[in-house]
C-alpha cells in the first residue's frame, strides 16, 4: 500500500466497478424503455403532455414542490375480490349457491341480488376467488374474480395502483421525490377537482383547505378591480370589488397538475375494474342484429 | 497549541527535511480562503434552514418573495451546506494533510487561490440560480449546469493540484489518510461529472434519473465527505493522543471495503420507489457491507486511544473529532436500519431521512471538519485561539444543536411514518402530529446556528490578528503611515 500508481489502479476499478454494476445495469434495463401503445385504447402511454402541461411541469421544478410532495404510489400487495356481476334470471337457484358457499345467510341473499353489482367477498386468494366465481356463474348470472390493489396510499386515494418505470418516461426532470410534507400527486389530475379549484389551492391553501401546511403563492396571481355585479376569476373571497387573476406561470401550473395521471392499466402494473352496472345496459342492444 | 513536528507514520531520514512550519505557511493563503468562506456559507446556511424550518410549521411567513419559497429555500439550503460549507474545507483539509504526510510544502499556491475563488464563485451563482428558479430539480445536484461547470473546472484545478503534490512527495511509507484522501479527490471528480453529465447536460430517461441522483448523493457523503473526514480522524487521533495509529492493516481494511461498497450504499434510498427492485437491495445490502469498515474503524480508534480515553475531556480537537466519530457509527447503524425494507415502509418519504441527512451533515461531517478548523488554523496563521471558552461554547451549541436535530425528526419521521401507513389518519392530521417534533428541530437549529456564529466571529478574531502585520506592512509602504489598531483588515 505504498505504491502510488498501484493505489490509483485500486481507485481505478472501484471506480470502474460501481460503474458497471450501478450505471450500466439500470442502463441496460430501464434506461432505454420506450413509451408503449396500449392494445385496449391503441393510445399512446405515457401520453405526450400539452403545451401548457409541460410549461407548468418548469414551474413546478422551478418552484421546488418536489421538496414536499412525492409522485410515487406504492402498492403493499394485491389480492381478489369476489364480485356478483350480473344476478341473472334463475335467482332462487343463486340465492342458494349463496347460501351453499357461506357467502350470504338465507336472509340476505335476495337482499345482495337486488343490489348487483356487489362485492361478495375480499381478500381472497387468485385461485379461490376463480373457482368462487365459477360456481356462482351460470347460464346467465355472472360472478367475477376482480383483482384489488392493497397499501395506505391506495386507500387514501393517491391512486388505483403502484406507479412503475413505464410512468415516467415523459419526465424530465423526475420528480420522484423523498418527503411527504403534502401529499403525493403521481395521479393528482385524476382526482383533481379542476383547474378552477387548484388556482384556488395555490392562491390561498388554508381557504380551500382549512389545516393545510401549504405555503400560498401568491406571487403567482395579480389583484384587479372589478366593478360591481362582475364574475370574479377564480371562487375566492377576496375583498369585495376585487378578483384574483392568476398569471401564466399559475396557469400553466395548474394545467400540470391537472395532467398528472397515473391510472393506465400496464402488464406490470394492472388496476382493479370492478364490474359496473352500465357496462351490460350499453352492450345490449349492439349486441342485437338490427331487424 | 503546540505545533507539532511530525506524524506517527514512520518516515526514514529525509535528504532535505522540510519543517511543519515551513509546510505551513506555504498552505497558509489558500486554506485560509477556503476556511474563511466556508465559515461565511455555514453560517447562511444555518440561518436559512432556520427559515426553512419556521416555515414547515408557519407557511405564511415570507411568502410572498418567491425567493424565498420553501420549495428554493431548502435545496439553496442544502447547496450551502454542501458546496458552501463541507467541500471547500474538505479541500483545504485535503491539501494540508498531503502536504504535511508527503513532507512537501504545498507546489501550487497561486492555482490554489484562484480554485477558491472560482469554487467561491461557482457556488454563488449556483445558490443565487436555485433561489431564483433555475434549479435542475435534482437532489444536491439543483445548481444549473453554469454553476455546475465552474464548481466541476475548480474541483479538478484543486484535484489536479492535491495529486500532484501527492506525486512530489517526500516521505516513503504512505499513511492510511492518504489512501483515503486520493479514493475520495477522484470519486468526487469522478462522480459530480457523472452525475452532471447523465442528469444535466445528456439526461438519461425516466426513473433512470432517480437511480443516478441517488447513486451520486450517495456518493457525495459515501465517498467524498467522509474519506475525507476519517482520513482527518486517522492523522488527528494518534497525533492528539500522542500515541500512534494502532493498525495500518485495519485500516487498509477498512479502505477497501468503503472505496468499493460506499457507492452501493446510496441506491438504498430508492427502496420501494418505481425503479427495479434489485437496485434498492443493492443500497440495503451495500450498508450491511459497509457495518465491516465501520467496525474496524471503531475497533483502530478505539484500540489507538486505549488508554488514554479521557483525552477529550481537556482536548478540544479531540472533543470535535470524538463526536464526530461516533456520529459517523450511529449514521452507518441508522442508514442500515433504514434501508430495510420493512423499516423503510415505515420511514422513506417522512422526516426520518431528513434526521438521517441531519446526522451525516451537522453530526459527521461538519463535527469533524470544524475540529480539523480548530487544529489547522492556529498553524497557518502563527496565532493562536483567543478563546477556549469560545470553543467550548461553539462546540456545545453544535453538539447539543444537531443530536436536538436529529432525535427530533427521527422521532416525528418514525411517528408520521406509522400515522401515513394507517389509511384512517387523515392526512392533514399526520401533518399537525409532526408539527411539535419540527418545532424541537427548529430550537436545535437555532442552537446549532448560534454556534456558528460565535465560530465566525472567532475565526474573523484569528484572522484579523494574522493579517494585521500585513495590513500595517501595506499601508506603511503606501502612505507611510502605521494603520490604527482595529481597523478593517
Amino acid at each position: 500500500m505504498n505504491n502510488g500508481p498501484l493505489l490509483f489502479l485500486g481507485i481505478f476499478a472501484s471506480v470502474a466497478t460501481s460503474f458497471w454494476m450501478l450505471l450500466f445495469a439500470p442502463q441496460v434495463q430501464i434506461g432505454r424503455q420506450q413509451a408503449s401503445v396500449i392494445e385496449l385504447t391503441g393510445e399512446r402511454y405515457p401520453a405526450v403532455r400539452s403545451g401548457a402541461a409541460s410549461q407548468g411541469a418548469e414551474v413546478y421544478r422551478s418552484l421546488g414542490c418536489v421538496e414536499c410532495h412525492s409522485q410515487q404510489v406504492r402498492q403493499t400487495g394485491a389480492n381478489f375480490e369476489l364480485w356478483l356481476a350480473e344476478p341473472g334470471t334463475n335467482r332462487p337457484v343463486l340465492a342458494a349457491t349463496l347460501v351453499r358457499l357461506n357467502l350470504a345467510s338465507a336472509v340476505e341473499a335476495d337482499k345482495l341480488l337486488e343490489k348487483a353489482p356487489v362485492k361478495l367477498r375480499s381478500a381472497l386468494g387468485s385461485i379461490e376467488a376463480r373457482m368462487l366465481a365459477a360456481q356462482l356463474t351460470n347460464d346467465d348470472a355472472k360472478a367475477e374474480a376482480v383483482l384489488a390493489t392493497l397499501g395506505p396510499d391506495i386507500q387514501r386515494g393517491w391512486g388505483k395502483r403502484l406507479t412503475v418505470t413505464q410512468d415516467y418516461l415523459g419526465d424530465y426532470p423526475v420528480q420522484i421525490g423523498n418527503l411527504r410534507v403534502g401529499p403525493d400527486l403521481a395521479n393528482y389530475g385524476a382526482r383533481s377537482p379542476g383547474a378552477g379549484v387548484i388556482l384556488a389551492h395555490l392562491y390561498a391553501p388554508q381557504k380551500t383547505m382549512p389545516g393545510s401546511m401549504m405555503p400560498p403563492y401568491r406571487f403567482l396571481f395579480t389583484t384587479r378591480r372589478i366593478n360591481q355585479g362582475e364574475k370574479p376569476t377564480l371562487p375566492l373571497d377576496v375583498a369585495p370589488g376585487y378578483d384574483v387573476v392568476p398569471s401564466p406561470e399559475a396557469e400553466s401550473l395548474a394545467a400540470y397538475l391537472g395532467s398528472l395521471r397515473a391510472e393506465t392499466p400496464l402488464p406490470e402494473a394492472p388496476v382493479p375494474a370492478p364490474p359496473t352496472k352500465a357496462a351490460p345496459a350499453t352492450n345490449a342492444p349492439a349486441a342485437t342484429p338490427a331487424p | 497549541m503546540s505545533i507539532p513536528s511530525s506524524t506517527s507514520a514512520s518516515t526514514p531520514a529525509e535528504p532535505a527535511k522540510v519543517t511543519g512550519a515551513e509546510i505551513d505557511a506555504s498552505c497558509r493563503w489558500p486554506l485560509l480562503l477556503l476556511f474563511a468562506t466556508a465559515a461565511l456559507w455555514l453560517a447562511g446556511s444555518a440561518l436559512f434552514s432556520l427559515l426553512v424550518a419556521i416555515k414547515l410549521h408557519k407557511a405564511d411567513i415570507l411568502a410572498d418573495c418567491p425567493w424565498l419559497t420553501l420549495g428554493r429555500l431548502r435545496p439553496a439550503v442544502n447547496n450551502a451546506f454542501l458546496y458552501g460549507f463541507a467541500t471547500p474545507v474538505a479541500m483545504g483539509i485535503t491539501l494540508w494533510l498531503l502536504c504535511r504526510l508527503g513532507r512537501v510544502k504545498l507546489a501550487f499556491q497561486w492555482p490554489m487561490l484562484i480554485v477558491c475563488k472560482l469554487w467561491n464563485i461557482g457556488v454563488f451563482v449556483g445558490i443565487w440560480a436555485i433561489l431564483a428558479g433555475g434549479s435542475t430539480g435534482f437532489e444536491w445536484l439543483e445548481m444549473p449546469r453554469y454553476a455546475s461547470g465552474i464548481l466541476f473546472v475548480a474541483f479538478v484545478l484543486f484535484g489536479l493540484c492535491a495529486v500532484g503534490t501527492f506525486s512530489m512527495r517526500r516521505a516513503g511509507e504512505l499513511y492510511p489518510s492518504q489512501w483515503f484522501l486520493l479514493g475520495a479527490i477522484f470519486w468526487m471528480a469522478w462522480s459530480y461529472s457523472a452525475a452532471n453529465y447523465l442528469l444535466v447536460f445528456e439526461p438519461v430517461r425516466g426513473t433512470f434519473q432517480s437511480v443516478i441522483n441517488a447513486w451520486f448523493t450517495g456518493n457525495l457523503i459515501n465517498l467524498w465527505l467522509a474519506p475525507v473526514a476519517l482520513a482527518a480522524i486517522y492523522y488527528f487521533l494518534p497525533l492528539q493522543i500522542g500515541q500512534p495509529l494502532y493498525s495500518r492493516e485495519l485500516a487498509a481494511f477498512a479502505f477497501w471495503t468503503t472505496l468499493f461498497l460506499g457507492s452501493f450504499a446510496g441506491l438504498s434510498s430508492l427502496v420501494g420507489a418505481p425503479v427495479p427492485r434489485w437496485i434498492g437491495s443493492a443500497g440495503t445490502a451495500g450498508y450491511l457491507c459497509l457495518l465491516a469498515p465501520l467496525i474496524a474503524n471503531a475497533m483502530n480508534w478505539h484500540l489507538t486511544s486505549k488508554g488514554n480515553c479521557s483525552a477529550w475531556k481537556h482536548d478540544l480537537v479531540l472533543r470535535f473529532l470524538a463526536t464526530g466519530a461516533v456520529a459517523y457509527l450511529a449514521l452507518g447503524l441508522l442508514n442500515l436500519v433504514l434501508s430495510v425494507s420493512r423499516v423503510s415502509a415505515v420511514t422513506s418519504l417522512t422526516y426520518a431521512v431528513v434526521a438521517k441527512n441531519y446526522l451525516a451533515w451537522y453530526g459527521f461531517v461538519a463535527m469533524v471538519l470544524l475540529g480539523c478548523v480548530y487544529a489547522i488554523v492556529p498553524r497557518l496563521t502563527q496565532v493562536a485561539w483567543p478563546s477556549e471558552k469560545l470553543i467550548r461554547v461553539h462546540f456545545t451549541c453544535s453538539a447539543l444543536g444537531a443530536a436536538l436535530i436529529v432525535l427530533a425528526l427521527l422521532a416525528g419521521g418514525v411517528i408520521q411514518g406509522f400515522n401515513l401507513a394507517n389509511p384512517s389518519v387523515a392526512f392533514l392530521d399526520v401533518v399537525r402530529k409532526t408539527i411539535p417534533f419540527i418545532g424541537i428541530s427548529t430550537l436545535g437549529i437555532l442552537l446549532f446556528l448560534i454556534g456558528q456564529v460565535v465560530f465566525l466571529l472567532h475565526l474573523g478574531q484569528v484572522l484579523r490578528a494574522c493579517l494585521q502585520p500585513f495590513a500595517q506592512a501595506i499601508c506603511a509602504e503606501c502612505c507611510g503611515a502605521p494603520l490604527k489598531a482595529g481597523g478593517k483588515s
